[in-house]
């Protein structure tokens, strides 16, 4: 049983981390690690990838003249395209490892997550997909923007795509930064150094062409990666499920209970205010939503989150079998378990990355390494380009110059910004290399799904909806939702050291949801001044654009 | 102009009759999604024993890694649904909207 202890203290860990931690896992490598021998297989097939990537970022430059080439690729990505790389963009590192490593650690619980994580995409589909394409151009702050005043509105917007952009890039730094460390053994200092670097320059030359074609390539190479180490395993069981589970609840320390819903999801409120959180939150996600504007019309819109929504439930049932086959082929082996005997090496978010060397011995584990590298480069870019266009669409061309920026104006101060939040995500990756990082995806989705979709909404499907009320409602989801977080068990008593949490729950979605749709309801409907009216008028056009798609944006000529 | 155009898309009855069966579809299928997903959350929450009951005498595989399973082969079938008839039926109907103001 001895050997087990760090399981249930890892289970536990997560427990009281809250769930969103545990999934996101986005450090998917939490506290210290050891640097490893320099691993030349794994660098060999990074510098392959990278040189590629480097191969398509000076074709897409080529290509990159407009602001709509720069934003959204022209809206010449077809709907195939699209799939994968909103797939790519949502396959995370995080996920692959941290998932993988729930369903090692805690078996089902896993399951429960990746489930989660799905069923946010149906709902985008069906209510948000075609009216988003119809009504925006390259930020979903334009759609949210359409019929509302400008200057607050994009203000608002902007807000909340910058935190959940930091947020977000500061946990895939820091899990960069470990992650490289342990595959490569290269300096915490110098992997994260060298994913900005790499970033900046993917989205500074390439804009969204390039890094639409960085999420695509990782996301085949994950997608095949993932496959293979799935087959290996299941041909050990002549594909029988069963006989995989047969064999993993014997060895593992909670036998039968990995088939059971687990402690992961105890509290009701918590599990439906997680649920709230993952669907939408996905839904609010800004560098998601960009991806919406890369195609040409809402037809391939459709397309992108039907191939999408494929692509990432298969993905989900690979790390569920890739889970199980690290505990059958990698638990209990000698060469994958910690010196000190606690579990295997590097914690069990390693546990995709060891079943890769156990099945595809040191080439394949170097193939994977330089996979979960790529992955990492890949979500970096994403968030920064949305970043940078919140900062350079939103704030400066249409807050700052009131719509009166040229293209090349527009262009300039995104490149700027790319730079400063690439030197920005550097230095906090360093700065938060020792920080407990795991709460920060778990407030980001909160927060997206708190301040960003309300106001998405309500803009699309809401007449009444006015500037002042979006503002408003706006704000305090965003405010209610960081301030909960802080006052909750996450922050409150795991990071700060208080005895107690002021607020019960880990996942304050449920609440902050609330909040934001309650105050962006009564402030409009108070609202009764002569813009409010006309905002009201305007609704009318926004809904026929919005269903016909007349007057919307269409792809670049070439 | 843009407001005549508006007006005559408006008083065609095929913009009202797409809107409200594109609406209702959309809903309906929402609605699928998120009452098979709250109920998956629910007895997770209220009889996490129920799913761990195995599938049959004897079996190790539990009842839940199939509706985990049944769950996320249902999202996907949902939305290649809507983007059957939203992509066919829906657009046709859309273009011919589009067509008679032009």
């Amino acid at each position: 049983m001895k050997r087990f202890g760090t399981f249930s203290s890892v289970v536990a860990g997560l427990t009281t981390l809250g769930l969103s931690s545990a999934a996101f896992a986005a450090g998917a490598i939490d506290g210290a690690v050891q640097k490893q021998a320099t691993n030349w297989t794994a660098i060999v097939m990074f510098v392959a990838f990278v040189l590629a990537t480097l191969g398509i970022t000076y074709w897409a430059a080529s290509k990159t003249k407009s602001a709509k080439d720069f934003y959204a690729a022209g809206g010449g990505i077809t709907g195939f395209q699209n799939g994968l790389a909103i797939a790519g963009d949502y396959m995370s590192a995080a996920s692959f490892l941290g998932i993988a490593g729930l369903v090692f650690t805690a078996g089902f619980d896993g399951l429960i997550y990746s489930i989660g994580f799905l069923v946010g995409w149906p709902v985008i589909l069906f209510l948000v997909a075609e009216r988003l394409r119809n009504l925006g151009k390259y930020t979903f702050a334009d759609v949210a923007s359409y019929r509302l005043q400008q200057g607050p509105i994009r203000s608002l917007a902007a807000s909340g795509t910058l935190v959940v952009v930091l947020l977000y890039l500061i946990a895939q730094m820091v899990g960069a930064g470990k992650l490289i460390q342990l595959l490569f053994g290269l300096d915490y200092g110098i992997a994260v150094g060298l994913v900005g670097v790499l970033m900046v320059g993917y989205v500074m030359f390439g804009g969204m062409l390039a890094t639409t074609w960085v999420q695509i390539i990782k996301a085949v190479l994950l997608l095949s990666g993932a496959t293979f180490m799935a087959l290996m395993v299941m041909t050990h069981y002549g594909f029988s499920m069963e006989a995989m589970f047969k064999h993993a609840t014997e060895v593992h320390s909670k036998g039968i209970k990995l088939m059971q819903p687990g402690g992961l999801v105890s509290d009701p409120v918590d599990a439906i205010s997680l649920g709230l959180a993952l669907m939408f939150g996905t839904a609010g996600l800004p560098h998601i939503l960009m991806r919406f504007f890369t195609v040409s019309d809402a037809k391939e819109a459709r397309k992108s989150v039907f191939y999408a929504t494929g692509f990432i439930g298969y993905f989900y049932i690979l790390t569920f079998i890739i889970g199980f086959g690290a505990i059958v082929l990698v638990l209990n082996h000698p060469e994958f378990m910690a010196a000190d005997g606690k579990g295997i090496m590097g914690g069990s978010n390693m546990a995709a990355i060891h079943l890769a060397k156990a099945v595809g011995g040191d080439l394949f584990l170097g193939f994977i390494s330089a996979v979960a590298f790529a992955t990492i480069l890949a979500v970096v870019s994403g968030l920064t380009l949305s970043g940078a266009s919140a900062v350079s669409h939103d704030l400066y061309a249409s807050v700052w110059r009131k719509g009166r920026a040229s293209d090349a104006d527009e262009i300039r101060v995104s490149k700027i910004t790319t730079m400063v939040l690439g030197v920005l995500a550097i230095i906090l990756g360093i700065a938060f290399e020792k920080q407990n990082i795991a709460f920060m995806v778990g407030l980001a989705f909160s927060i997206a799904a708190s301040a960003n979709f309300p106001v998405l909404f309500m803009s699309m499907f809401w007449k009444g909806l006015t500037t002042k009320g979006a503002f408003y409602g706006g704000f305090a989801g965003l405010i209610s939702a960081s301030v909960l977080v802080i006052l909750g068990p996450t922050i409150w008593k795991d990071v700060m050291g208080h005895a107690d949490a002021l607020f019960p729950y880990k996942n304050p979605a449920i609440f902050s949801m609330t909040i934001a749709f309650a105050i962006t309801y009564i402030v409009s409907k108070i609202d009764g001044s002569q813009t409010a009216k006309d905002e009201m008028e305007a609704f009318e056009a926004q809904y026929i654009r919005s269903q016909t798609g007349l007057g919307a944006e269409g792809a670049s000529e070439h | 102009m843009t407001n005549q155009i508006h007006e005559r898309i408006k008083a065609n009855p095929k913009f009202q009759e797409l809107c409200a069966k594109r609406s209702s579809f959309a809903w309906t299928l929402s609605a699928v999604m998120l009452i098979a997903y709250y109920a998956f959350v629910a007895v997770i929450a209220f009889f996490p024993a129920s799913l761990g009951t195995p599938v049959s005498e004897g079996a190790i595989t539990s009842v839940g890694i199939y509706v985990g399973l049944a769950l996320i082969i249902l999202s996907f079938v949902l939305t290649g649904i809507y983007v059957q008839k939203a992509n066919g039926e829906f657009d046709a109907l859309n273009k011919e909207i589009l067509d008679e103001v032009k």
